[in-house]
């Protein structure tokens, strides 16, 4: 229509006025470490997997765990999470449960077969690992899955190092375990049983390998000086849960008493509890306070009736199996001092839960090989003093859990990767951690955490099925959706919809978002509207 | 266990979209097609939530009658930072007449409309709360009376901001204001005046009356939605933070009018026919002092001295319109002590 | 067809004739009675394709009008005296937009204090609001200027007040010819808008329009309303020809021909002042009337023609610009820069006070004669006045002028008795 002068405006032409000039801040999207992917020690991308769990695409999810964790089933029940320690959604109501959805996916990845994808190209390197524990396992895996090919020399007569020979089937099932080693062996490694590696250099040279992966693990048993009667019945741990994996159960008698305040003496008392004992009794030197082992183990243990005697010392144990005991107490250190008071215990076995060495000999005379506090050292790139040589897992200096293993696994994997090829692996710059106030935590509803369920107690105490239940897909669901998806853009559409200037522009579905800079005018609205903290602003001419 | 109702605590429970949803279910700013009925390039203040609310609303309305609007829109600053010639940000037929006049002009359009037979075409008029609540509330009041076809929005930002800050009915107490300036012996704007219009609006009995507020865009697009599925005069009032008119951070716009909810500052209700039928109730309940606190048009209740008691009366008026609409969960609040 | 008739009815049943889409009402006398005649017609189904609204002011009946006339909608409201002060900011308002509005105005005096009667008060009060102002000298013009005002308003995209002397027309009974719809549709098509609210192709009326293009704007409007110029008396010919009567046109002169004097007005008095002119052209006087019929756009061109051969002029006018004097005169006296004659303010009427055949008379007389002052007030009590100023010149508490002035005539001490 002919319009009238200067009353009547065209639609929509205040585009040609660029408030952009108005700026003095400008917003820009960025992207931060999720404390739970940097508290993983498996590197895991967890948030990365969250998200597509939350879509319902469980297999996605798994795909993109695997990248750098081929056990999740495994890891789904006994790693010790450190990453819903760190999980922002902590200070918000509880955690996510991070570990309980991996365990989902893991389970349900064994449910309906689902395979990685075999590498798309072979390098030509043999690389010999020695040991079929997490740690091995997780190099073999990587190595694999970046072409070169692969063999485990194992000592023992099954895979799994002491996920299977140490960590009780209540609280991994060994079929879990035997179907996530069976996918890595599918992806074409080779492992061979009952293969005491004596010597790494004889090994490499008699197989032609161009590197070696050493994860050993640490399986000596830690004695301490007990005097003890010639008939007393005292053993280790590491007997009584390897003696478990036999036909002939180990027997301990009707009151068992475990000495050690670390989760293997937990798991061992456990044990006895099941195969029949009717006292189970831990004697720790310190406090409950004190006791490295984790806190929902000591509860799981009390509630199926294990009884801890806290600040004790055994001195020593008559042929009739009667334990002295001393009562200790903390001094100002927190360190157990003795206070010459006593007391006896009855018991038909002792088991020492005291911890283990790593067995080195077959490192002996291995040249440029650097052996401190027992373990053995490696530089940042799991290399050990020997060119070639990697190690990794329970036998270098680090925490020992099947999660570090399985990080140690993957991280050498690709040093090793790069060391072949005459390179040096550079890890990808890590982005600043989404700390907890970056986060606008209005958005999220209120959601506590999904329990899983436990079997019930007396079952708990008299068989050895798996105590913690999975979820069901509708509560890992759920439980996805808790995520924060702190310091990333999950595409919630806050920005694109709080601008006032319209300055956002939507990309589409995986796409994100990106500024309009003709119009923004610096508001910054979109950043403190943003959930997850992914928005910051910063000064126009920086 | 028992099957868990799936609620989408990440994304979207409260978030502008949520990829999880289904499209027919996501908000309106979500959509990438939506009108961006208020156009880039208007001259609102940085992070100005009257612009904010007015897209929020208007292409609420317009997805609602499939773009078959036409605004009218009382003078105030949504007009003058839309509308300078030669540059007008609306999408939509828009007309800007007077500043007091809006519910009339939307009468007249509405009438028009009708007697063409045009009945898909809908009508809103909006404005200010001083074109709303004060110089327009005649022509509005009778617009309400006569039960004309037409859905008025105001957007309060609790003064006359385009003429730079003077009071309004919609002031609140001690909020300092050109005219009621944070001097003398009781600072700011007095106690015990102002009129509730949502209130009045409902007096009036009219099909469909309702609060909003610019944090809560799901509730704004549902009421948006809501009254325009009805004939009739329907009113919604919507909460709009000024960042240059109360003296707060350009970013704080959404964050101050959540807290005016999360205080029961500002009740957000719904009502037809001149009765109560919803209120959203508060999440996260909040003194007053966090609402107050971070505007400088209340700073004189803070420094030199605390003003222990305004911020009591405040209180107490937010602790009035909690009871008074039931703004707190008897579960929530048992649970919470 | 004939009609012996109220002014008001005449009025509501010609403006129903022209198919008015949207009436807004709001009583105010001497308005009311046109509003109450059309709800009537639009209730009982005679006027259909018309919403009648009841608004509660003027200021909201002028702005459904502004509302409605933008969405395309042919809009028409009345008024008077208070009621179109009260709705002056929309009037100014409809103009700006450049809306078509057609709106009677029963003209009234503007109070306090508050009066009821006839003068010009009002119209004068938005002579400058950029609407066209017609006055009507008869019941007949009153009801044809309607249909002449649509089709003006209409094709220049601008408002037209319809100025009828309160009571004197809309009160008073006359043979009013009503024209069938068949004519008025002949003469008046539907209304085709220069800018519409329309979401088929939207735009944004009522923009802010600062230093840069508002002077154009203004302009622009002057532009307009000096194509009516043109347009009025071609419209009025048109109309002759249809309806077969002369209605409207920028003025209307009488016995001007050898005139030496000329009166000029607005409005019913030129009946009276024709009727005193007619007996003083009898006593041999050269003198001739000029009735304003267009007074917004001001035919200064025409005037300035009409009255070239004049001595002198006499502005009868209803109304008066207090602190200065005539308005009207004021007007007619650019008309006339060409020729410097005397012009004679004559401020009569005011509230509703008759102009008597015998004061104009006397008046003219004295105007003849050039005894008259620049500015005269008709039958001014000058005793009352006097009267008055020397009270507040002697008492600082004077108390109310107009009551004083009644109980000085013995009006209200008669009824305080
Ligand atoms: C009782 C118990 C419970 C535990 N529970 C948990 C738990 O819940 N969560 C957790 O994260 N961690 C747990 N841990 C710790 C965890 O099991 C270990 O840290 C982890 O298994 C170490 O992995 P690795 O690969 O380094 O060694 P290992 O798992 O010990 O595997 C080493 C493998 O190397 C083989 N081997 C050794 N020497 C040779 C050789 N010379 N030649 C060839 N093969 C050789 C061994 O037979 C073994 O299979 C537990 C440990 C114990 C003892
Ligand atoms: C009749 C009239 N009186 C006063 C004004 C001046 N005026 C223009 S906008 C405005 C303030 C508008 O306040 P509000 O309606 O609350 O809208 P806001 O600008 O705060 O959004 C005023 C007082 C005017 N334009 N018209
Ligand atoms: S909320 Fe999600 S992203 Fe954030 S720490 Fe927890 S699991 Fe990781
Ligand atoms: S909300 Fe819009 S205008 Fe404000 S900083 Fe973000 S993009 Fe810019
Ligand atoms: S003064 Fe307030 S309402 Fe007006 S444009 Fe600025 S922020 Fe918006
Ligand atoms: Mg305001």
């Amino acid at each position: 229509m002919e319009k009238p002068f200067a009353i009547t405006l065209d639609v929509g032409s205040s585009l040609a006025n660029k408030t952009g000039s108005w700026r003095t801040y400008r917003p820009r999207y960025g992207d931060r470490l999720p404390p739970c992917n940097n508290a993983c020690p498996a590197g895991e991308n967890i948030q990365g997997w969250l998200y597509h769990a939350e879509s319902g695409d469980y297999e996605q999810a798994w795909r993109v765990l695997t990248q750098d964790n081929p056990m999740p089933a495994v890891m789904g029940r006994v790693c010790y999470h450190p990453c819903e320690s760190k999980c922002n959604r902590g200070e918000l109501d509880q955690s996510v449960g991070i570990n309980s959805v991996e365990r989902f996916l893991g389970d349900q990845a064994i449910k309906l077969g689902w395979k990685f994808a075999p590498p798309a190209t072979a390098s030509g390197k043999r690389v010999l690992v020695v040991g079929a524990g997490p740690s091995g396992l997780s190099a073999a895996y990587h190595l694999a899955r970046l072409g070169h090919q692969v063999t485990i020399h194992e000592a023992g007569p099954l895979a799994g190092g002491m996920m299977r020979f140490g960590i009780p089937k209540y609280r991994l099932p060994r079929d879990v375990l035997e179907a996530e080693v069976q996918r890595i062996l599918d992806l074409g490694v080779t492992l061979e049983l009952n293969t005491k590696v004596e010597n790494i250099e004889a090994s490499m040279q008699a197989g032609g390998f161009d590197a070696a992966f050493l994860a050993v693990g640490a399986h000596i048993a830690k004695r301490a000086y007990i005097p003890a009667g010639g008939a007393a019945k005292l053993l280790d741990a590491m007997q009584v849960l390897r003696g478990m994996e036999d036909e002939e159960k180990p027997m301990l008698g009707r009151r068992v008493v475990v000495y050690g305040g670390g989760n293997t003496a937990l798991d061992v008392a456990r044990t006895a509890k099941r195969l029949g004992a009717t006292d189970a009794i831990i004697v720790y030197r310190r406090t409950r306070e004190k006791m490295p082992a984790h806190d929902f183990e000591v509860e799981e243990a009390l509630q199926e009736g294990i009884l801890i005697k806290w600040l004790s010392t055994i001195k020593n144990m008559s042929d009739e199996g009667t334990l002295t005991v001393e009562r200790m107490e903390l001094d100002a250190t927190g360190f157990p001092q003795p206070t010459g008071e006593f007391e006896t215990l009855e018991a038909d076995s002792l088991v020492l839960a005291l911890g283990q060495d790593v067995d080195l000999s077959l490192l002996n005379g291995v040249p440029g090989l650097e052996v401190e506090g027992g373990v053995v050292q490696v530089g940042p790139n799991m290399m050990t003093g020997r060119p070639g040589i990697f190690a990794g897992g329970d036998m270098v200096p680090s925490e020992r859990t099947v999660t570090v293993g399985i990080g140690h696994g993957k991280k050498a994997a690709r040093n090793i990767d790069a060391w072949l090829r005459g390179e040096v692996y550079t890890p990808a710059p890590k982005h600043e951690l989404a700390t907890f106030e970056k986060l606008n935590t209005w958005y999220y509803e209120d959601a506590p955490k999904t329990v899983q369920p436990t079997l019930d107690l007396i079952r708990r105490q008299s068989s050895f099925d798996e105590v913690v239940g999975g979820l069901n897909e509708t509560n890992a669901l759920f439980e996805a959706r808790r995520c924060l998806s702190c310091g990333n853009c999950f595409e919630c559409d806050n920005c694109y919809g709080v601008c006032p200037d319209n300055a956002v522009i939507k990309l589409g579905p995986g796409m994100r978002f990106e500024f309009n800079f003709d119009y923004c005018k610096g508001c910054g609205i979109c950043s403190a509207e943003c959930p997850c903290g992914a928005i910051t602003m910063v000064p126009e001419n920086a | 266990m028992t099957a868990t109702v799936i609620k989408f605590y990440q994304t979207g429970t409260h978030t502008v979209g949520n990829r999880l949803l289904d499209p027919s279910q996501r908000s309106v700013q979500a959509d990438m097609r939506r009108t961006n009925s208020l156009n880039s390039g208007h001259r609102a203040c940085q992070g100005c939530g009257e612009a904010l609310g007015a897209r929020y609303a208007i292409d609420a309305a317009m997805q609602a009658c499939d773009n078959q609007l036409i605004a009218a829109n009382a003078t105030g600053c949504l007009e003058v930072f839309s509308t300078p010639y030669p540059e007008t940000s609306w999408q939509i037929p828009w007309i800007h007449s007077l500043f007091g006049n809006t519910a009339a002009v939307a009468t007249g359009i509405a009438a028009a409309l009708r007697v063409k037979g045009r009945s898909e075409v809908r009508v809103v008029a909006q404005g200010g709360d001083g074109g709303t609540t004060d110089i327009g509330f005649g022509c509005l009041s009778g617009m309400f009376e006569r039960n004309d076809d037409v859905l008025y929005i105001c957007y309060d930002n609790e003064a006359y901001m385009n003429t730079g800050v003077q009071r309004s009915s919609a002031t609140p107490g001690a909020a300092r204001t050109a005219t009621t300036p944070a001097v003398g012996p009781a600072p700011g704007n007095v106690f015990g005046q102002g009129k509730s219009l949502p209130l009045i609006a409902m007096a009036h009995e009219i099909p469909y009356v309702a609060t909003a507020i610019v944090s809560e865009l799901r509730d704004l697009e549902a009421k948006v939605r809501r009254a325009m599925e009805i004939r009739g005069a329907r009113y919604i009032h919507v909460f709009v933070p000024c960042p240059l008119g109360w003296g707060t951070r350009s970013d704080q716009t959404i964050a101050i009018a959540r807290l005016a909810k999360e205080t029961g500052i500002f009740p957000v209700i719904e009502a037809e026919h001149g009765e109560l039928t919803a209120v959203s109730k508060i999440r996260k309940q909040r003194p007053v002092e966090d609402y107050l606190k971070p505007q400088r048009r209340f700073a004189h209740l803070f420094s030199p001295a605390v003003n222990t008691a305004a911020i009591a009366q405040i209180q107490a008026l937010a602790d009035r319109n909690i009871r008074r609409f039931g703004l707190v969960d008897a579960a929530a609040a048992a649970g919470a002590e | 067809m004939l009609k012996q008739c109220e002014g008001s009815h005449a009025v509501a049943a010609t403006v129903a004739l022209c198919r008015p889409e949207v009436i807004c009402a709001y009583p105010i006398s001497p308005q009311t009675h046109i509003v109450e005649g059309l709800s009537e017609m639009v209730r009982d189904g005679t006027l259909q394709h018309c919403e009648f609204i009841n608004v509660e002011s003027e200021f909201a009946a002028m702005s459904v009008a502004i509302g409605a006339s933008a969405a395309g909608a042919r809009s028409y409201t009345a008024t008077a005296s208070q009621g179109l002060l009260f709705m002056a900011e929309a009037v100014w308002n409809a103009s700006g937009l450049g809306l078509p509005i057609v709106m009677t105005l029963a003209n009234r005096s503007i109070g306090a204090p508050i009066n009821i009667w006839n003068d010009h008060t009002d119209a004068m009060s938005m002579r400058d609001a950029g609407w066209l102002q017609l006055f009507a000298e008869n019941n007949q013009e009153a009801a044809d200027l309607h249909i002449q005002a649509f089709r003006l308003a209409e094709e220049l995209s601008l408002p037209i007040m319809v100025c009828m002397d309160g009571f004197i027309l809309t009160h008073a009974y006359e043979g009013v010819d009503i024209p069938t719809q068949e004519q008025v549709d002949a003469y008046l098509p539907p209304y085709e808008p220069r800018q519409v609210l329309d979401p088929r192709e939207p735009v944004s009326i009522g923009a802010m329009v600062g230093p840069e293009a508002f002077t154009e704007v203004r302009y622009l409007a002057h532009a307009k309303q000096m194509q009516a110029l043109d347009r009025i008396p071609q419209l009025a010919a048109e109309f002759r020809q249809q309806f077969g009567r002369d209605s409207g046109g920028l003025i209307r002169t009488y016995r001007l021909e050898d005139a030496q004097t000329v009166v000029v007005a607005l409005g019913s008095v030129l009946g009276t002042i024709k009727d005193t002119i007619d007996d003083l052209r009898e006593a041999g006087h050269k003198i001739g009337v000029l009735g304003i019929t267009s007074f917004r756009p001001f035919p200064t061109a025409a005037i300035g023609d009409a009255v070239s051969h004049v001595e002198r002029v006499v502005v009868v006018e209803k109304c008066f610009a207090v602190g200065v004097g005539g308005i009207v005169s004021r007007d007619v006296r650019t008309a006339m820069r060409e020729h410097p004659h005397p012009i004679y303010a004559v401020v009569a009427g005011l509230g509703g006070r008759a102009i008597t055949k015998a004061s104009l008379r006397q008046l003219f007389l004295s105007a003849m004669a050039d005894e008259l002052e620049a500015l005269t007030f008709l039958d001014l009590d000058h005793q009352a006045v006097n009267r008055e100023l020397e009270r507040e010149r002697l008492t600082r508490r004077s108390g109310p002028i107009a009551e004083n002035l009644l109980r000085d005539l013995g009006v209200v001490a008669a009824r305080v008795g």
